[in-house]
């Protein structure tokens, strides 16, 4: 079972409404306020990518659903400042005394964003952990889906392409494995690949015979298929 | 980290959005753990600075110089980071081109993940439960959402960002820009083109044809 984020090929989204070519960027100031801070936020370096995707998808299922896509941010980054100790929950409730937070040296300034958006945050890093596939191998990803390491845990394996086989398409190097750093694991760098599935392999009723959806998977999602095995 | 919690902290906060991030951003600006500044920088930086250009420049420039498009499909982090189109959220970056015998599109289940410095903020469709959870199932129903129809010798390969590396679709050059610098090409390159629910665009003058010409073959 896994959680409400993890909405791939779910039924009665109804229409996807493109919008209009002149739309703005943010299409309230709020919603430009809730991004800016969200970043502001991370910057102060008490947590990773994987915990702040995390803590958006342990908001309730109720307010999971309710929630528009900036509420999402803003309120899992309240839950987030609570969680690591940066803020009370008398904070939070505008009851705390005046004063300079100890982490306040770390805020970021205006003068260091462009340096620091520009930096970006690399996910490739060296590993022990040598690839076992090469492009065009078979593979078959774990089953049943969810973390491994953490019940109910941050994971990048979408429930639809649980226990669907595919084949390797490219060899992306290294990298952060997400269901570890969420949950201050660690890092825990292992191969990445491409993973070409046929849309028959995923859905009842594939549109196209040809059709494919390439996702990309860690080493540890993955198995390999029986020699002989077709998919 | 973070845990299921039954009273989530964020409650405690006012429940209108906009009261919600203006209580949060005073809380944090008052202990000097954001610079509102800096907040305005962001900003200015994801409005005015970065976005779909950016991406229009490397598409036109890849229809125009086909040793640029190799290298640009090889390994496009250095082509790209040699254009100053790098930074958060675009750090690993793969180039996909669509082929009259594949068509691409980008999508992420799971959050809402997209190429920044190469396509800024994503559109508000893109981070939709509906474009979510519908484009890796039925791609075609999506696209015809957007008005685009594809022949059926065009297979779809729809790409779920589910790591750090971001996917730009390289979308096919349309019939009738024979001739025209990268400013005109760029001019046809629309942001949706290059998540792949989109065509580029056909220049006025091409006569009748709409998008691009999918039976045409590689112009390039």
């Amino acid at each position: 079972m896994s959680r409400l984020h993890d909405m791939g090929g779910r039924f009665g989204d109804g229409a996807v409404v493109p919008d209009a070519p002149d739309a703005p960027v943010f299409a309230t100031d709020w919603h430009a306020r809730a991004l800016a801070v969200t970043l502001a936020c991370g910057a102060l370096g008490k947590w990773n990518i994987d915990v702040s995707r995390h803590a958006r998808e342990c908001l309730s299922p109720k307010d999971y659903t309710r929630f528009s896509y900036y509420e999402k941010w803003i309120s899992a980054l309240a839950d987030l400042l609570v969680e690591t100790g940066v803020l009370t929950r008398e904070d939070l409730k505008g009851q705390s005394g005046e004063g300079l937070h100890a982490l306040a040296s770390a805020a970021l300034r205006a003068e260091a964003v462009a340096a620091v958006l520009a930096k970006g945050g690399p996910a490739n890093r060296p590993s022990a952990i040598a690839p076992i596939f090469a492009p065009g191998e078979r593979v078959k990803t774990r089953h049943p889906g969810g973390s491994a390491l953490a019940d109910g845990g941050h994971t990048r394996l979408p429930d639809y392409a649980a226990g669907a086989c595919g084949q390797i398409l490219r060899q992306h190097g290294t990298h952060v494995l997400p269901d570890s750093n969420a949950h201050g694991l660690g890092e825990a760098p292992e191969p990445l690949y491409a993973v070409a599935f046929p849309a028959s392999e995923l859905w009842a009723h594939p549109e196209h015979p040809h059709d494919e959806v390439v996702l990309d998977l860690w080493q540890s999602y993955l198995q390999p298929l029986e020699p002989g095995a077709q998919i | 980290m973070p845990h299921d919690h039954s009273d989530h902290p964020h409650a405690v906060l006012p429940s209108d959005p906009a009261l919600r991030v203006k209580a949060l951003e005073t809380i944090l600006t008052r202990k000097g753990l954001i610079d509102p500044a800096a907040l305005d920088e962001i900003i200015d930086t994801y409005q005015n600075k970065i976005g779909p250009q950016n991406g229009a420049r490397v598409v036109a420039r890849a229809w125009s110089d086909p040793a640029f498009k190799a290298a640009l499909l090889a390994d496009a982090d250095p082509v790209l980071a040699e254009l100053g189109y790098y930074g958060r959220q675009g750090e690993h970056m793969v180039v996909v081109e669509n082929r009259p015998e594949r068509h691409n599109m980008v999508v992420c289940t799971l959050c809402s993940c997209y190429p920044w410095p190469l396509l800024g903020i994503p559109p508000g469709w893109y981070k939709s439960d509906a474009y979510r959870a519908r484009a890796v199932r039925e791609p075609r129903k999506v696209l015809a959402d957007f008005g685009v129809t594809l022949p059926s010798e065009t297979a779809v390969r729809v790409w779920d960002s589910t790591a750090e590396v971001r996917y730009l679709v390289l979308p096919m050059r349309p019939a009738g820009s024979e001739g025209l610098d990268e400013d005109a090409l760029a001019a046809l390159v629309s942001r949706d083109s290059m998540i792949g629910t989109a065509l580029a665009t056909a220049p006025s003058g091409a006569g009748d044809l709409k998008g691009a010409d999918l039976k045409g073959g590689d112009l390039t």
